[in-house]
């Protein structure tokens, strides 16, 4: 078994034997420079301009095909009876689940004093609001009349008309819309202290102007930061629940329908652990490139990948547990229809998607993560990212097509096919995605500042020396 | 409300936070009460020496939770109920069990709303003009990698000579009048 010297590792503050989340020689300035520099610079990245324009060229995919899709209706996409649910529901479901990482990086590690998630837990709330984004298009869409959408609201109306409270459809609205809500207040408020810094060191009158704005004049007063971090703790401890209850209510629309295959009770935690896995794996899929692209090896460790990595591999061990309760399940249960859907989803016409998931959801990630070698190998986890995001949709891909397209009776059995419109939406919603995040690196500072200089050796205040240097004398 | 012109304290500047909190305990142990610290991040000692501990913020919280939750529950059942109802099955139009479930994220949506806004609102913003700013070494510190400790004028024991050399006492930068 390999064993590592705590001694020579680097990271390891030999004096109190801590693990330092930022890498030595850093003091309160150098973070904030490094940091607003990258947002305040004048000199933009040419390839900041490349990486903008692919993903703006690719969402245009999504103007095209929505345009046309208003034009002609839901008509031009592969969704028909049997198989009445399709990529929408499929691209919704993988969307939303690839945002609760992030909140879950904000807010559960936060509660656990997980101090290693303040360098990426901003841009892990970004790439949660602006999957949020890419994920609500869907169900605005594929409602059929988007113009009619609103209608998912109570809101007084002359039609004398309410929503319907016990459809899981209902209950959808409420959660994903709470979930933007909350995520982009919870953003925002993260971000008001590091509107101050930009405000102060912004050169450009225009930017000194809307940071000046955005920051609402905070000056750092300590009655302020105390408050402040009140209404943190309890946005974190909303933001809990919330998360986990977002996922859940999405596999109630599954759960609650009776249908083989949809009709169970580990749906709930099986969704959730499904989530929070795509999302990490989207945010090693952001988190590399940039550390690389921006310099900020230094702040994004080579340990922040590695617990990820770890987060990655629990929770993937419960989704294949919920895999394989599933197929045990299915004859546990001594249903006709139960087995008969398994036996279809494994070996039917569309059996090669359930493999595919097998694959890449289970067999690869489960039996590599264990090495630490490989989880500090940060080409493999790249590569490793893509492949259980590929996994992830695939997984929502066989839980609506296979349960759906042969049912009970075999006379209404059909298949399920997508048409390059469905592709053309679920690829355009990627090239969104890519550009909110270009410009939200851009254009608004993508580690918290504040919270990276209180993981500052620095921060530690003596109660009757003067100065820093004293105060770890002391603890010693 | 303090007057709106002349001095609105003596602004001490400070390289390392445990330097803030020796002499805002000072400063309160030799009577000052008006006064408040300014920092990169947030420093609980320098509460602790400001004596500054309870914060409304969780308690509106709370109250904003249990609107959210009555505020849908009762929604939904006049909508299911008596507003609309419909015949889902043979099912009770009163499902209280469904209900529940958009009645907790609205407990969630408002708690949070409350949670934020009233933070926003308990510390006064926004509020773009401070007359700290107008302190020349505060811009470039306070949000990056400086220690403040504003005496305020609106003190009683506040003498512009006497503090600043209470003031000079400890290893501060500098002293700076801060003007309204």
């Amino acid at each position: 078994m390999a064993t590592k010297n705590p001694i020579e590792d680097p990271m390891i503050d030999p004096r109190t034997g801590e693990y330092a989340v930022i890498a030595p020689g850093h003091n309160f300035k150098s973070v904030t420079q490094k940091i607003a520099g990258i947002v305040l610079t004048t000199n933009t990245p040419l390839g900041w301009f490349f990486g903008l324009m692919v993903g703006g060229g690719v969402a245009t995919g999504v103007v095209i095909g929505c345009t046309w899709l208003f034009l002609k209706g839901v008509g031009i996409w592969g969704v028909t009876i049997p198989g009445a649910w399709g990529f929408a529901i499929i691209n919704f479901v993988w969307w939303i689940g690839i945002g609760h990482a992030g909140t879950l990086i904000s807010a559960i590690l936060l509660l656990f004093k997980q101090t290693w998630r303040n360098s990426i837990n901003r841009f892990a709330e970004a790439m949660t609001i602006f999957a949020v984004v890419c994920a609500g298009t869907f169900p605005l869409i594929h409602v059929g009349r988007p113009w009619l959408a609103y209608w998912l609201f109570p809101y007084p109306n002359t039609m004398n008309v309410w929503p319907q409270f016990r459809s899981p459809l209902a209950w959808d609205v409420f959660a994903v819309s709470t979930y933007a809500t909350i995520s982009i207040v919870f953003w925002y408020v993260g971000m008001v202290p590091d509107f101050g810094t930009m405000r102060d060191r912004a050169q450009l009158p225009f930017a000194k102007y809307m940071y000046g704005l955005l920051s609402l004049g905070w000056r750092g007063s300590t009655r302020h930061w105390i408050r402040y971090e009140s209404a943190s703790l309890l946005l974190a401890g909303l933001s809990t629940p919330l998360v986990l209850s977002v996922h859940t209510v999405i596999s109630f629309d599954f759960a609650v329908a009776a249908l083989a295959g949809w009709h169970t009770t580990i749906f709930p935690p099986y969704f959730v652990a499904g989530a929070v896995y795509s999302g990490f794996a989207m945010v090693l899929t952001l988190a590399i490139p940039i550390r690389k692209f921006y310099h900020l090896e230094d702040m994004v460790t080579l340990r922040h990948l590695d617990n990820m990595a770890k987060v990655m591999l629990a929770t993937g061990g419960i989704v294949a547990y919920g895999y394989g309760m599933e197929v045990f399940m299915s004859w546990y249960s001594a249903s006709h229809w139960e087995f008969f859907m398994m036996w279809n989803r494994m070996f039917g016409p569309m059996g090669w998607a359930y493999w595919i998931l097998i694959l890449t959801n289970i067999a690869i990630p489960l039996t590599s993560l264990w090495s630490r070698k490989l989880r500090v190998n940060v080409t493999y986890l790249f590569i490793l990212s893509i492949v259980v995001n590929t996994g992830m949709w695939f997984e929502r891909f066989v839980i609506v097509v296979t349960s759906l397209y042969r049912d009970y009776l075999p006379s209404s059995w059909g298949t399920y096919r997508a048409t390059k419109w469905d592709y053309m939406i679920y690829v355009g919603t990627m090239g969104l995605f890519t550009c909110l995040f270009f410009l939200f690196v851009r254009f608004l500072p993508m580690i918290p500042m504040s919270e990276v200089r209180m993981m500052l050796p620095q921060t530690k205040v003596s109660r009757s020396g003067s100065n820093a240097e004293t105060a770890i004398e002391e603890t010693i | 409300m303090p007057p709106r012109e002349g001095t609105y304290g003596l602004l001490a500047e400070f390289n390392t936070p445990s330097e803030l909190v020796h002499a805002t305990e000072q400063a309160r142990h030799v009577g000052y009460r008006r006064m408040e610290c300014y920092t990169p991040y947030p420093v609980e000692e320098a509460a602790e020496a400001l004596d500054f501990h309870t914060t409304r913020v969780p308690l509106l919280c709370l109250l904003g939770g249990l609107m959210g939750l009555t505020t849908a529950f009762l929604m939904e059942t006049w909508i299911n109920v008596w507003a609309y109802p419909l015949n889902i099955a043979g099912r009770p139009l009163f499902s209280w069990p469904a209900f529940i479930i958009p009645a907790y994220e609205w407990t969630i949506l408002f708690a949070g709303l409350s949670a934020a806004f009233g933070m926003i609102a308990l510390n006064g913003l926004p509020q773009l003009y401070h007359p700290v700013f107008n302190a020349p070494n505060f811009r470039n510190g306070a949000t990056t990698d400086k220690f403040f400790l504003c005496l305020e004028a609106a003190d009683p024991k506040f003498s512009l000579t006497e503090t600043r050399a209470f003031l000079e006492t400890f290893p501060a930068v500098s002293v700076v009048e801060v003007e309204h």
